[in-house]
């Protein structure tokens, strides 16, 4: 099929649809409006449903009782919205309801800008709700890996019974870049309804409940440590990462800030530094041992990010701490340019 | 006379609620109503947090349990997703008038075609009586140990008077389980609620008086005199909005 | 647009209603066309200044690293808060294309820099195709530049034109052509 030009959040949206997203529940905020009003348009004649809630408390309550009643669901925000929707991102992870949580992030705190930031990290894979959890996270790069990335996210979510979150930011929510739908079939649609939905039981099995409470302790530890063992196996299987090996320098990012990086570490390749990129495309998982690969010969790490470098520390504990690391930042809604980034590399090269 | 036996609807197990209080009440009538409707297995409930949170154990039908004050915004999720299965959410006066006021009215003005049981004991049960949205003015209470001043803690929330003046809610009504008559009143109230739902009518609640014992610190029939004497006065009983069917 | 150069980063600006961000899509939909690599971000990012409204077109043999065009190597510019702003951001041996009707400016390009000029609001005006200076540009750039096609620009005017629409290709294949001969 050919390419269409596209805007990120518009193509997120268009894949959602072919992978068999039904319902989405959103509140407006910029800079994702995209997604809502471009599914506004398209779900009533697909047969699905869009729905604008009171409250990005509302979307994701929404999304819980859809998802609890066995129907692919979808929600989407930036920053401050997502930080609403923590109270019931965590319910939904505790009743181990699949779901897709888009964040086009933007800065903050607080009410920020609308500018494009990556200073989200921290809440993503560390704090996206309260309780003993973590949310699988992808980060998109282009707006092909925008489509993408949400067919895998609900595969990921339906297959491990957890939200996922699709962790993108301004620039790859309004660039516009030439994509494929060409990774969809039909069978994407969930025909058959999970065994476990609270969708009516016709008399025909016991009731099912949807419930994140357990009164005794003993049945809640069970849980989150079964829970924990579906973390494993979403490490030992979907962590991914695209890199270069035996480079000097590794300089790592995500995101649109990784386009950034490849340009600048081009220029340094051009200029004789042996300089390469690593770029996560799951931040939880983070691939600790990809990174222990690209890194088998570097001297230096570089992480570059459009926050205060919130993904640091995770660069760190992976590596053991056994290689200097050291950072660059843009905030506050600023892009990083690859002059910069390129600045600090060679920076370091003559450190060395 | 029929036989007075358990609904089907409700599941055979001793229910954790105190002496003397009308959740069971309350939770036989939807039972009944129902098993009479036959719906069970095309109903799924939702559950607040307050002292009906653990309801997912008595009812039959299948049911999922909301965080603080979000019932409505659940329900709106499964019924936009299975529009034609019967959906209610049970919800206290902290879970639907404080925390969930937001979700509450919107669900309402959207015309959601759903049922909604309101449980108004003008109190916080689960967590030891503390001053409630419908805690009526000098009512003592916990966080209210002087009684509620209506100057410094305002004035308690009308929710069927105040949702009666949305277009989306096709029914609202105020009932109470104090006596013989009022409790065949309330399920009456119910039946209809579920009816107009049925219909696809549009957002349907029946808001209950009823009484807490424990956190009033009253034996269960002085209980049920307090419910007559200073809640009916100022929750007058009555249909506050009916849509012609 | 191989004929410049394997990589070229368009800058468009001026102010909102000129069509600034159509004029963007329609450089990236012919680059797609033309079996390029595309990018095109809207004022939206850190290059939103000041009230005007820009938009940044990459269109590139090898894929593309930041969308966000802060050196341009061509520059096209629809006012004079604009052209102060950007010219001296375009890169040495890069090309400002200047509607001059509009640019009043005492700002000089920088060295290595050509400028080329068309008045495109007072063609459109005398050609009854208000609003489509942009697209007369447009035809401008063609000419100068040779980097492609009328016909690879009514084939991308196809393409982003609803079919609502469709008696406006023609219009602004008019436009294309006024600048094209101008």
């Amino acid at each position: 099929m050919e390419k269409v030009l596209m805007k990120g959040n518009e193509a997120l949206a268009e894949a959602a649809i072919r992978a068999g997203c039904k319902c989405f529940f959103g509140y407006p905020i910029t800079p994702q409006n995209e997604i809502g009003a471009y599914l506004a348009k398209r779900m009533p004649k697909t047969g699905g449903v869009f729905l604008q809630a009171e409250s990005e408390i509302g979307a994701i309550n929404m999304v819980y009782g859809c998802a609890g009643s066995g129907v692919r669901c979808m929600t989407s925000s930036s920053s401050p919205g997502i930080s609403l929707k923590t109270e019931g991102i965590s319910y939904i992870a505790g009743a181990d309801l699949p779901c897709v949580i888009v964040n086009v992030q933007r800065g903050g705190p607080g009410l920020g800008s609308i500018q494009p930031s990556q200073a989200d990290y921290w809440q993503s894979t560390r704090a996206i709700g309260h309780g003993d959890i973590r949310v699988p996270v992808l980060a998109p790069s282009s707006v092909q890996e925008m489509v993408d990335m949400t067919k895998k996210a609900f595969s990921i979510a339906e297959e491990y019974l957890t939200p996922v979150m699709i962790l993108a930011d301004g620039v790859l929510g309004q660039m516009m870049e030439p994509v494929s739908f060409d990774n969809f079939e039909e069978s994407d649609a969930r025909v058959s309804e999970p065994p476990w939905a609270a969708s009516g039981h016709g008399f025909s099995r016991p009731h099912n409940i949807i419930n994140s409470l357990y009164l005794e302790p003993i049945e809640l530890e069970n849980v989150i440590k079964e829970r924990f063992e579906r973390y494993e196996k979403i490490k030992e299987k979907e962590t991914g990462a695209v890199y270069e090996k035996d480079a000097e320098i590794v300089v790592v990012a995500y995101g649109s800030t990784a386009r950034v990086v490849r340009s600048a570490v081009d220029m340094a390749r051009e200029n004789g530094i042996n300089a390469g990129g690593f770029r996560p495309l799951t931040l939880f998982p983070f691939p600790e041992k990809q990174l222990r690969d690209a890194c088998k010969n570097a001297r230096k790490v570089l992480v570059v990010e459009m926050s205060m470098g919130q993904m640091v520390d995770d660069v760190k504990l992976a590596l053991e701490c056994k290689l200097p690391v050291e950072f660059f930042g843009r905030t506050g809604g600023f892009v990083p340019n690859p002059e910069e980034i390129f600045n600090k590399i060679t920076e370091i090269k003559e450190g060395l | 006379m029929p036989d007075f036996t358990r609904p089907k609807a409700l599941i055979d197990i001793p229910t954790h609620y105190c002496p003397g209080c009308t959740h069971g009440i309350i939770h036989r009538l939807v039972a009944e109503v129902i098993d009479e409707m036959g719906i069970e297995g095309d109903t799924i409930g939702v559950c607040p947090v307050g002292c009906s949170v653990l309801e997912y154990f008595y009812f039959g039908c299948d049911m999922m349990q909301a965080s603080h004050g979000r019932s409505p915004a659940v329900a709106t999720g499964i019924k936009r997703a299975h529009p034609d299965k019967f959906v209610f959410t049970y919800q206290g006066d902290g879970d639907l008038a404080a925390i969930g006021t937001g979700e509450t009215v919107h669900a309402a003005a959207r015309g959601e075609n759903i049922t909604i049981i309101f449980v108004n004991n003008t109190t916080y049960g689960m967590t030891g009586g503390q001053m409630a949205p419908t805690t009526l003015p000098g009512q003592i209470t916990q966080t209210t140990p002087y009684g509620r001043n209506i100057k410094t803690e305002g004035y308690p929330i009308r929710i069927c008077e105040m949702l009666s003046q949305l277009d989306g809610v096709a029914y609202a009504e105020r009932t109470s389980v104090h006596d013989p008559k009022s409790v065949l009143a309330t399920k009456k109230a119910i039946r209809k609620g579920f009816e107009v739902q049925k219909n696809k009518q549009g957002f349907s609640i029946i808001e209950i008086l009823s009484t807490c014992p424990t956190n009033w610190g009253m034996s269960p029939m002085k209980a049920i005199e307090r419910l007559k004497s200073d809640m009916l006065p100022y929750y007058p009983l009555g249909i506050y909005k009916e849509a012609g069917i | 647009m191989n004929n410049i150069k394997k990589a070229i980063n368009i800058l468009i600006a001026g102010f909102g209603g000129q069509g600034i961000l159509f004029t963007g899509k329609l450089l990236a939909e012919m680059g797609l066309i033309e079996g390029k690599e595309v990018t095109w971000m809207p004022s939206y990012g850190p290059a939103m200044r000041g009230g005007t409204c820009n938009c940044s077109v990459c269109v590139s043999d090898t894929p593309i690293g930041s969308p966000v065009v802060l050196k341009p190597d061509l520059l096209i510019v629809m006012n004079t808060p604009s052209y102060d702003k950007f010219i001296s951001d375009i890169k040495p041996g890069g090309m400002a294309l200047v509607d001059s009707s509009l640019v009043n400016s005492e700002t000089k390009v920088p060295d290595g820099v050509v400028r080329f000029d068309i008045p495109a609001a007072k063609l459109a005006v005398e050609n009854e195709l208000q609003g489509m200076a942009n697209i007369i540009m447009l035809g401008k750039l063609l000419k100068e530049t040779k980097s492609s096609t009328l016909e690879v620009a009514e084939k991308a005017l196809k393409k982003i034109i609803t079919q609502s629409k469709e008696h406006l290709i023609a219009l602004n294949m008019k436009a294309i052509r006024i600048g094209y001969n101008y």
